[in-house]
């Protein structure tokens, strides 16, 4: 019943991103590069949200803002989920040696705090849309890796694997047959919640810098531009925040609410 | 406890070894020659030469490696590209305010949390129990500079009671006024940290709560204080230490994104400089010196862990998963 709540509630913000983010791909109020709307305009009248210090039209700028957002993203937890299910499969099935030498590479890349191995992936490339997505996926596959690795170990152990060996299933059947079906909701809840601390790490490199650049109006680099003019026009500086608080909340709450849902035996204790 | 002190230490310095050549590898994987950083655009053979002996990148790559490793061994990080100084005593001037900025926030995170999240737990059922949770909910979905905005507008543009960024020029000579442009700084990074510790403590208090062991003991008499005293904050305690690990190390990361929006020469805006001025040395200065930060961190909450765990201490060298 609550995992069902929360699952649609977050449903409902994480669509509300998803639709203004589809809509941005066939219309927008104004043109991304437009700076004929008045430096600094008050929200109202011809822009709905008001106009930044470029006199570039806001809402335009966080619809626009809402596509990078997911595309980041999404680009990352793809990136990051592939990298990280294969090596934690690889990691989960190997014998002693291997398995040893992939967990101590892992702890090492997990020891590599997400946003700092992100900045080192800008620093060695540029700051660009791909920049930014390889470095946060590379950042979380080790994470991903891990639960992998540890969810595959697990159900490797139990009688049933036993008993489709001895029966003759092959090992790339096993996996597809037994392996996978057991621990997709798990990695699933994980890569949602991924997505959201992705979500977050491309706000605070677009804040820093070091996201992708214009024309790319990421909601970090949005609030960034806005702070020196917080006193004079707000909603710069509130807007984009807002926008990004929704979409994190929502992506986990989707999480939380699948996990409750996908597995009655975690449901809370109260 | 030594076997197992040993062997966290070999891992311990196989990390630090494996962390430096990811570094290196990773900053060599850059498309351009680091010289170029040296060089004005049309810049002759010899120049380009000449720059390239300065900063090493003329010999082969395994040997600039060692060369590398040897002067970690030393603490020398090397010369900045851009201002030609050491980056070592640069990074330790800058430590002087990350430092006390992480320590003071984690402590105010940790103080924030507990009381918090044992009331989040321990009231699951009341208004307040759930208000306490979902504002828990709402922080970790908020990105952290986006907070330290609001509480810069709030408290030192429209309230004029904090100042709004910057350090004072003789660092610690006068406490009274490093602690004040601390003090924003400090409450966000600690605002945004407690909510992820709150959620933790809730957790593992509630999983004490629903225990058996504490049923046995209130019905065996103890009252419930005394049995959380005696049986719960112990257990409760294990997740909760893990984490703060990854806590402080979390709460260090979020010094260097929260110090660019208070403009503090920290250890984060020496980064974010490097990096926008394609200065190598400084880079990979500031990142392997935060990168040993964290797995040092790491290192002792799984010492402290084991203190307080005896279980873990009975499982020394024995089966794996």
């Amino acid at each position: 019943m609550r995992g069902r709540f929360t699952f649609l509630a977050g449903c409902v913000l994480v669509g509300l991103i998803l639709v203004v983010a589809a809509v941005s791909l066939v219309w927008l109020p104004y043109d991304p590069a437009d700076t004929s709307g008045g430096r600094l305009a008050p929200p109202g009248g011809a822009h709905l949200l008001g106009t930044d210090k470029l006199g570039r039209d806001l809402l335009t700028q966080l619809m626009v803002g809402a596509r990078i957002a997911l595309t980041v993203g999404i680009g990352s937890v793809l990136v990051g989920g592939l990298l990280g299910v294969a090596g934690g499969l690889i990691a989960g099935f190997a014998t002693r040696w291997l398995d040893d030498a992939l967990s101590a590479v892992l702890d090492i890349l997990i020891a590599f705090p997400t946003l700092l191995l992100a900045m080192l992936v800008v620093a060695a490339r540029e700051a660009s849309l791909g920049s930014a997505i390889l470095a946060i996926g590379l950042a979380m596959s080790g994470v991903v890796a891990r639960l992998t690795r540890i969810l595959v170990k697990r159900v490797l152990a139990q009688d049933y694997i036993t008993a489709a060996r001895t029966s003759g299933t092959s090992w790339p059947r096993v996996v597809a047959e037994h392996v996978l079906p057991n621990i997709w909701p798990t990695l699933l809840v994980n890569l949602s919640l991924q997505l959201g601390l992705a979500v977050l790490a491309e706000a605070s490199l677009s804040y820093l810098g070091l996201g992708p650049p214009p024309p790319n109006a990421s909601w970090g680099r949005l609030l960034q531009e806005a702070q020196a003019t917080v006193l004079t026009s707000p909603t710069g500086a509130i807007a984009p925040g807002v926008l990004l608080v929704v979409l994190v909340v929502g992506v986990n709450l989707v999480a939380d609410g699948f996990r409750d849902l996908a597995d009655p035996t975690r449901r809370r204790t109260r | 406890m030594g076997r197992y002190l040993l062997r966290r230490t070999g891992f311990l310095l196989g990390s630090l070894l494996a962390a430096a050549a990811l570094l290196f590898v990773l900053l060599r994987l850059l498309p351009g020659d680091p010289a170029n950083a040296l060089l004005s655009v049309g810049a002759t053979p010899e120049q380009i030469a000449a720059a390239r002996r300065q900063i090493g990148s003329d010999v082969p790559l395994p040997e600039q490696f060692a060369a590398w490793l040897a002067g970690l061994a030393r603490l020398d990080l090397g010369t900045s590209f851009v201002s030609r100084l050491p980056v070592g005593p640069e990074i330790a001037a800058r430590l002087v305010v990350t430092v006390p900025l992480t320590l003071l926030s984690f402590a105010l995170a940790v103080l924030i949390a507990l009381p918090v999240g044992f009331v989040a737990a321990w009231r699951s059922d009341r208004w307040y129990g759930l208000l306490l949770n979902g504002v828990s909910q709402l922080g970790i979905a908020v990105p952290v500079f986006w907070i330290g905005m609001l509480l810069v507008t709030v408290f030192a543009l429209r309230l004029r009671v904090l100042p709004a960024g910057g350090f004072p020029r003789g660092d610690w000579a006068e406490p009274g006024r490093a602690l004040t442009s601390l003090a924003l700084p400090v409450i966000t990074i600690a605002l945004v940290m407690s909510a992820s510790l709150i959620r933790y403590v809730r957790s593992a208090t509630l999983d004490v709560l629903g225990s058996d062991y504490l049923r046995t003991a209130r019905a065996l008499g103890s009252s419930f204080a005394g049995a959380m005293w005696r049986h719960g904050l112990r257990n409760a305690s294990v997740p909760v230490i893990s984490i703060l690990g990854i806590e402080l190390a979390t709460t260090f990361l979020g010094a260097v994104v929260v110090e660019s929006v208070f403009t503090l020469p920290g250890l984060g805006t020496l980064l974010v400089e490097g990096i926008a001025e394609h200065d190598y040395p400084v880079i990979q200065g500031v990142l392997a010196v935060s990168t040993f930060a964290v797995l040092m961190i790491g290192f002792a909450a799984d010492l402290a862990q084991r203190l307080v765990d005896p279980r873990l201490r009975a499982h020394v060298g024995g089966g794996r998963p």
